[in-house]
């Protein structure tokens, strides 16, 4: 309790000390800045607050295009039939014996269906499509899912308007918990047998 | 190769009907081998990067079951993966030609190490591009660790091998197929040099509100993944080297990032981003997969360390036991947290525990050779292991970790109910690691008695 409170009366100059100590220096001075040029190559892994969306927009009408061009072959033609992972359906399914997983009933992003088709789809061509194509796509297959109209535009701003039926299915909620020590799951001491 | 590696190469179900001969017929092996000096008339060899005995012919093996096993035509998808042969392993090393590997893309890069850069970036005060020649000036680290894919030993890797053997309907893949490497066989362990990660966040210095890192690579579909900082902070290395040579192409060549003890698909090959952030970005690999669905349609994420696991890799699957008498039961523990202190041996079912010897030094987060005498008095009987590290976490059976995850029922660890408690099970594809008990039939066979039984 003493210690708390003594935190509270820091005076404000030992804690701009205590900033000013933590900002490191370079201690061997090895390597350069980035260009701009690679940084603009470089930054591109998509994050939940879209910073790094690039410019352009896409809706489901030509998502389907893209969709019958690019993706048909190895997704099937309605997303369902396979043989790679199904995309389509399976909302309700989760907490049955056989829960179908896909971006729509499972996914708790849509920066995270965009940035995944923009970087690594399609196999074979990764990072072939244009940004107009990815939000085109990503349009389709959120439309198909249920999740916007087939009217919907999307662009860097409407899409982290997206909200995704499984948002909330994931534990712990705020994944800061697991950062502490990279171990939140059950204490595997429970597992202790009864006589040893 | 020593003569009781020789022995166990024998007992592989490969020679299965000349097993009953093999015991006594040994010495005359032995001395058959003799006139072998007609090999030395062989054209001499380049000898300058060395290979195997020809007569060596442990290999990595392919994940069966895919769509393309079972679809012909298929466009080229990722390469898969390629499993590590515990059944053929000896101390605790696993060398880089046998590590396994998970292939993302649908082709191996091929990176030239002169073109190749390392970028530092984000939330920092100075952002860093570093070539591999820079890399190297920097002070480095040598430190064993394994690497473990998350969905090492899931259930599902069991169905698929089944299935697979199925398709095929080959003899030949049948008796090459075995559960110790088929279903565990994504965990190996190297000796990894590099740079520490937090000293390259160092120099670029990170800011005050930063807590997680995204580390991205050069591969064709660009793999990534968020790392929390305080991990980046702590052991993780930038590694260029693997078992004193450069990383191998298909281990990430010419970086890779090592992250101890934590999940596989942390360690991303290829290296050539690490940028600095304050949220995770929620990736493919972090939400769509490598998250683990409860009974209750919640699925857990963000886990990364691997619990306390350990195997009898001999005998197992593939081995078969000419006869009773003196065998080393000879294994595999590791633990994504600290060292592992002690691994117990049953040979009757669990009823009775045995310490089993452990090779020294050993080492945190890396596999632990352990090895205990057994007088096999031929009757049927299973064997296991099971570990404990240096906190006291002790590896569960597999009740013990249906239970962790909710799952009420009381299945018996091996019997004939183990196998609808697995049609039936909640999806423990990740973070697997149940005791794995071995059945010893009185003919010698051994046969995995967790998944089927």
């Amino acid at each position: 309790m003493r210690f708390i409170r003594a935190s509270l009366f820091l005076p404000a100059t030992v804690l701009a000390m205590c900033g000013a100590a933590m900002a490191q220096s370079p201690t061997y001075k090895v390597g350069r800045p980035p260009t701009e040029a690679e940084l603009r190559a470089w930054d591109n892994v998509v994050g939940p607050d879209g910073k790094e969306l690039p410019q352009g927009s896409g809706g489901a009408k030509e998502g389907a295009k893209v969709y019958a061009d690019k993706c048909s072959f190895c997704h099937g033609q309605n997303g369902t039939e396979g043989p790679a992972p199904r995309l389509i359906g399976g909302v309700d399914s989760l907490s049955t014996r056989n829960p179908v997983l896909t971006l729509g009933s499972f996914w708790p992003y849509a920066t995270t269906v965009w940035d995944y088709i923009n970087r690594s789809m399609p196999r074979d061509a990764e990072g072939s499509l244009t940004p107009d194509q990815v939000y085109a796509v990503t349009a389709y297959l959120l439309y198909k899912n249920d999740i916007i109209k087939e009217t919907d535009v999307l662009d860097a701003k409407t899409l982290l308007k997206v909200q995704m039926p499984n948002r909330f299915g994931f534990f712990p909620a705020k994944p800061e918990a697991a950062a502490k020590n990279g171990n939140w799951k059950p204490n595997w001491n429970q597992a202790k047998p009864a006589s040893r | 190769m020593n003569s009781r590696n020789a022995n166990r190469r024998g007992f592989l179900k490969r020679g299965a009907a000349l097993a009953g001969l093999a015991v006594g017929a040994m010495p005359f092996a032995r001395a058959q081998s003799l006139p072998g000096a007609a090999a030395d008339e062989r054209p001499p060899k380049d000898l300058s990067y060395g290979e195997r005995s020809r007569f060596e012919n442990s290999v990595r093996t392919v994940t069966l079951g895919g769509p393309r096993d079972i679809i012909p035509g298929l466009p080229a998808g990722e390469m898969g993966q390629r499993l590590t042969p515990l059944q053929d392993s000896t101390g605790i090393i696993t060398p880089s030609s046998l590590h396994f590997m998970t292939g993302r893309g649908s082709r191996l890069p091929d990176i030239d190490p002169r073109e190749h850069r390392l970028m530092i970036h984000g939330m920092v005060d100075r952002p860093l591009v570093f070539t591999m020649e820079e890399l190297k000036r920097l002070p480095s680290v040598s430190r064993i660790h394994f690497i473990e894919c998350a969905g090492n030993s899931g259930m599902s890797h069991y169905k698929a091998m089944v299935k697979g053997i199925e398709v095929a309907n080959s003899p030949a893949l049948t008796k090459s197929t075995f559960v110790i490497q088929q279903v565990h066989g994504r965990v190996s362990t190297s000796e990894w040099t590099g740079v520490l990660l937090s000293v390259l966040l160092k120099e670029a210095g990170v800011q005050k509100n930063a807590s997680w890192l995204v580390a991205e690579g050069a591969d064709s579909n660009r793999h990534s993944k968020s790392i929390p900082l305080e991990k980046g902070m702590d052991d993780v290395i930038v590694a260029y080297s693997q078992n004193g040579e450069a990383v191998r192409p298909e281990q990430g060549y010419p970086l890779r990032l090592v992250v101890p003890g934590w999940e596989g698909v942390s360690n991303v090959k290829y290296l050539r981003s690490i940028k600095v952030v304050d949220t995770p970005y929620y990736l493919k690999v972090e939400t769509a997969n490598y998250t683990n669905m409860t009974p209750d349609g919640k699925a857990s994420w963000y886990e990364f360390q691997v619990g306390p696991k350990s195997l009898i890799t001999f005998p197992s699957d593939a081995h078969q036991l000419p006869g009773r008498g003196l065998f080393e039961i000879s294994g595999l523990a590791w633990s994504g947290r600290g060292a592992i202190s002690r691994v117990e041996v049953s040979t009757n079912g669990g009823k009775t525990w045995k310490d089993a010897q452990l090779q020294r030094p050993v080492f945190r987060k890396a596999f632990t050779r352990f090895r205990l005498g057994w007088n096999w008095d031929g009757e049927e009987t299973l064997i296991q292991s099971r570990c404990t590290n240096e906190f006291g976490d002790v590896q569960p059976t597999m009740r013990q970790l249906g239970k962790l995850w909710g799952d009420k029922r009381e299945p018996p660890i091996a019997g004939s109910d183990v196998e609808n408690f697995w049609q039936t099970a909640p999806i423990m594809e990740f973070f697997s690691n149940p005791i794995q008990p071995w059945r010893v039939g009185r003919d010698g066979s051994v046969q995995d008695a967790l998944y089927k039984s």
